[in-house]
């Protein structure tokens, strides 16, 4: 197990810095000035000539990339004129356009997307397993023909539409709710749920449709093994036998593809994010790819990036206790 | 003095819906059965695959509840009519008063759970009051009982832990624990070695005789119920065929197909047709076509590494059959695909016609290929069942290049007849075509290249006992017509007797015993060969039962 782990840590750093390795080429060997474009348009020579300097733009390109991968490993000091700007590790460069450290920026948008990944995720477990189970146990029944319509609803409704329906619903006719504006958690647990609500439905709504037809899959293919059999055999009653022997195999791809899912949420959650102006990391990349904000995107990407690549690791780790049969090497 | 029978079965009919729509109609797996099984009493159903013996003794327990399948008759097991029971009634009947093994003993265990565990959830359902505690232990016993060592520690491990065969006793300690009056067994050792089969069935003998419980074994073997039963039901396409005490049935037999199924048996004790020398293609004067000396095949490395195959050397000579014998994991199968070079040998050298092919790359070995052909077991999987099957027969002929279109289309449609099947079937897909008739395109695609050896891994072990006796025939006239040399891998020994000039018995991938068939069966000398014959079941009751 720690064999594995270390070498799937291996592998996963390994496909991290190709992965920055990519993006750092395709921003700043791309034809056009990199420097300016950092800067951002209203920059005179002057502080062009210094983004340039400090992004070690004259340098040969392995060099700039040395610099940037060593930034984050050990921090970076900046020279803005007479003053030194200390960056921490990790340290993914400065942010001209918005003055300010790239990684702070990380930071602050942080809380707001695992806030909403965390929630959407339990809707979409909660619902998706729920509705899943349901229409693998009610095969050919009317329950089951509702669930399969609402599911295909809920794949084919885009964010923004059953968002923007949510929000009607909610705040506009049955004002029930305020229009959301996100609350961090650590100022007021109750507000930031309350306000949280809302794009969790959305996000998981969306979510859980996959994962209602997973889970009856693997439900269905689960019932229909040989060992089911053997229990019904022996006078074992349909509840326990999904309770105990049926649901633990059903469930295992489930949580692993929530693990990958969840991870994947640190980038992909952008709609959701937009929709209901929660100030979290799909935003900050959509809005800093539109003023071309070069460090940022690339962090932003690194970020997502390796996001992914451990939730990948955790959900294969999860399969693997999920189901014991699975031997990690 | 009349006792009630513990098991009565009257005008049974098991139909499924032959598609999705009703308009598809019903396709009827048992057609009025009826036969009693006094308590304690023991019957054995045989039949081959199709034959509804299977659906029937799902029948017993009420399995076919929910499943779509309509049941007709009566079944009444221990005073309890299975049709009439509610939903409660029948799980009390299932594991309280008939209990089922099956067939597969790794599948039908629960993978995440411990084996005492799951026994004694079984355990638990029919002993309400019974502790947690007192489940345990009973699960425990009950795993002594069938003869699992340390029963106690084994009770926590989970199946993959386990063997094939303590699998099977587990599946049987599951059966036992709650003390059931009927047991049925649906070919509960088809998946196991033959010495692990007589262990089974030695301990279903004792456990009959200890418990008084009473048997219904489902089996295709003969054999298997020849050993194990007091009365026979032989099925097929659904209905009895002949029904009564074991020796009359096995001794004389009133109805042609339980005598043509006898027949078709293998039997271990039967000598080898005599062929003429001739034909042999030149045996005796050391027409030594394959040799492998030292051949070795490692797989994994360090800590983990096996030599599935472990110095083995060994001669087939022009025209000849040698029969490779061996439980599983003995390293037949590994040595027969070294032999035609699907797998490269980790040591050791193989010499065709003189020349080693042991070490060759792929490029040098094309020229070797069509001469090394095969026919592998699973004649479902090993061809694509999605390309007709005189496209799967051309392909090796594509692939050596040496004909055009024409002449391969030509070619294929004469191997189709060789093989005994019509040569207009080329555009024909595999699920088209029964067990045996997919075994013969195998052979077919195995002679396309003309090849001068053929490799069978077990090529008849998928099939029925008719069905296997047709390829054997086939594949004994074919070398006979072509001067093939065959090497001839099964567990079943009886029909590597009816195959091979010379014999190897394998065990942990080494040779344990080598020599002419007849002298190895009727002489044997390593003790292993010992107890593999002498766990082969028989046909003759009188013997069986001794």
């Amino acid at each position: 197990m720690t064999g594995y782990l270390l070498r799937r840590a291996a592998g996963a750093l390994a496909v991290v810095l190709v992965l920055t390795a990519v993006v750092y080429a395709t921003f700043y060997i791309a034809p056009g000035d990199p420097a300016r474009l950092a800067c951002g348009p209203r920059c005179n020579p002057e502080q062009i000539a210094q983004v340039r300097e400090q992004l070690s733009l004259g340098d040969p390109v392995y060099t700039q990339y040395w610099h940037f991968l060593q930034g984050i490993l050990a921090g970076h000091d900046y020279s803005t004129g007479a003053e030194v700007v200390h960056c921490d590790a990790p340290c993914f460069g400065l942010s001209y356009q918005n003055n300010q450290q790239v990684t702070d920026m990380l930071v602050e948008r942080l809380p707001a997307t695992a806030s909403l990944a965390v929630g959407a995720m339990a809707v979409w477990l909660l619902l998706g397993t729920g509705t899943g189970l349901l229409s693998a146990l009610r095969r050919g029944g009317i329950t089951e023909r509702v669930l399969t319509w609402l599911t295909l609803a809920g794949t084919a409704t885009p964010v923004f539409i059953s968002g923007l329906g949510l929000l009607m619903l909610f705040c506009t006719y049955l004002e029930w709710l305020p229009f959301p504006s996100y609350v961090p958690l650590t100022d007021d647990p109750e507000q930031w749920a309350w306000n949280m609500l809302l794009p969790w439905a959305a996000l998981g709504l969306l979510e859980s449709a996959k994962y209602t037809r997973l889970t009856r899959s693997s439900m269905l293919e689960t019932l229909a093994e040989d060992h089911i059999r053997t229990f019904r055999a022996y006078g074992v009653g349909e509840r326990s036998l999904v309770a105990r022997h049926a649901l633990r195999g059903a469930v295992a791809p489930v949580i692993a593809l929530s693990a990958a899912d969840f991870g994947s949420m640190f980038g992909n959650a952008v709609l959701t994010e937009m929709m209901f102006g929660l100030p979290g990391i799909g935003q900050l990349l959509v809005n800093s790819t539109k003023s071309l904000d070069l460090p940022v995107v690339v962090a932003v990407v690194t970020v997502t990036g390796t996001a992914v690549v451990v939730a990948n690791i955790v959900a294969d780790v999860l399969y693997a206790v999920a189901d014991r049969r699975v031997a990690l090497r | 003095m009349t006792t009630e029978p513990l098991v009565a079965v009257d005008g049974l009919s098991v139909s499924f819906p032959a598609g999705p729509d009703p308009a598809d109609g019903l396709i009827r797996a048992v057609d009025d059965l009826s036969f009693t099984l006094p308590p304690g009493g023991s019957l054995g159903i045989v039949g081959e695959s199709g034959s509804g013996k299977s659906t029937a003794a799902y029948a017993l327990l009420g399995l076919h509840r929910g499943t779509g399948a309509r049941v007709a008759g009566s079944v009444t097991v221990a005073g309890h009519d299975v049709g009439a029971a509610d939903d409660a009634g029948l799980r009390r009947l299932r594991g309280g008063v008939a209990a089922m093994v099956f067939q597969d003993p790794l599948s039908s265990l629960d993978p995440y759970q411990a084996v005492g565990d799951q026994i004694a959830e079984v355990y638990r359902v029919h002993r309400r009051d019974a502790s947690r505690r007192a489940a345990r232990a009973r699960a425990a016993e009950v795993l002594d009982r069938v003869g699992i060592p340390d029963a106690a520690r084994r009770a926590r491990f989970r199946p993959h832990e386990f063997s094939g065969g303590m699998r099977q006793r587990a599946l049987i300690a599951m059966a036992l624990a709650c003390e059931p009056r009927l047991l049925v067994a649906d070919e509960p050792t088809t998946a196991l070695d033959v010495t692990v089969q007589a262990q089974i069935l030695g301990l279903l003998r004792e456990l009959r005789e200890e418990t008084g419980m009473g048997l219904i074994l489902v089996t295709h073997d003969l054999g298997v119920a020849a050993g194990s039963v007091d009365e026979l039901l032989v099925m097929k396409d659904g209905r009895a065929v002949e029904h009564g005490p074991l020796r009359e049935v096995l001794g004389t037999p009133r109805e042609t197909y339980t005598r043509d199924l006898l027949a078709a048996v293998p039997r271990v004790e039967a000598r080898r047709q005599a062929r003429p020398a001739a034909v042999r293609g030149g045996a005796d004067d050391d027409g030594v076509l394959l040799e492998a000396v030292g051949l070795t095949r490692r797989f994994g490395r360090g800590k983990r590494a096996v030599d599935a195959v472990d110095e083995v050397s060994l001669t087939v000579r022009a025209g000849e059959t040698v029969g490779v014998v061996g439980e599983s994991g003995s390293g037949k199968t590994t040595l027969g695909r070294m032999l035609v070079r699907l797998l490269e040998p980790t040591a050791g050298e193989l010499r065709y016609r003189g020349r080693d092919i042991g070490g060759l790359k792929e490029r040098e070995l094309r020229p070797f290929r069509s001469e090394l052909q095969m026919v592998f077991q699973d004649p479902v999987s090993s061809l694509n069942p999605r390309r007709s099957i005189g496209e799967s027969i051309a392909d090796p002929l594509r692939a050596a290049g040496k004909l055009g279109d024409h002449q391969i289309t030509a070619r294929v449609r004469e191997l189709l007849e060789r093989v005994g099947l019509d040569a207009g079937s080329y555009h024909r897909y595999p699920h088209e075509f029964s067990g045996g008739q997919r075994q013969r395109v195998g052979i077919a695609r195995a002679l396309a290249p003309e090849p001068k050896l053929i490799v069978c891994d077990e090529p008849v072990s998928a099939l029925d006992v008719t069905t296997q006796a047709q390829v054997v025939r086939l594949l004994g006239e074919l070398q006979r017509d072509l001067g093939l040399s065959l090497v001839f891998i099964a567990h079943d020994l009886a029909v590597v007797r009816q195959v091979s000039d010379r014999l190897v018995v394998m065990r942990g991938g080494r040779i344990v015993e080598e020599g002419p068939a007849d002298s190895v069966y009727e002489d044997p000398r390593h003790p292993y060969t010992q107890g593999l014959l002498a766990a082969v079941p028989v046909l003759e009751p009188a013997e069986a039962a001794a």
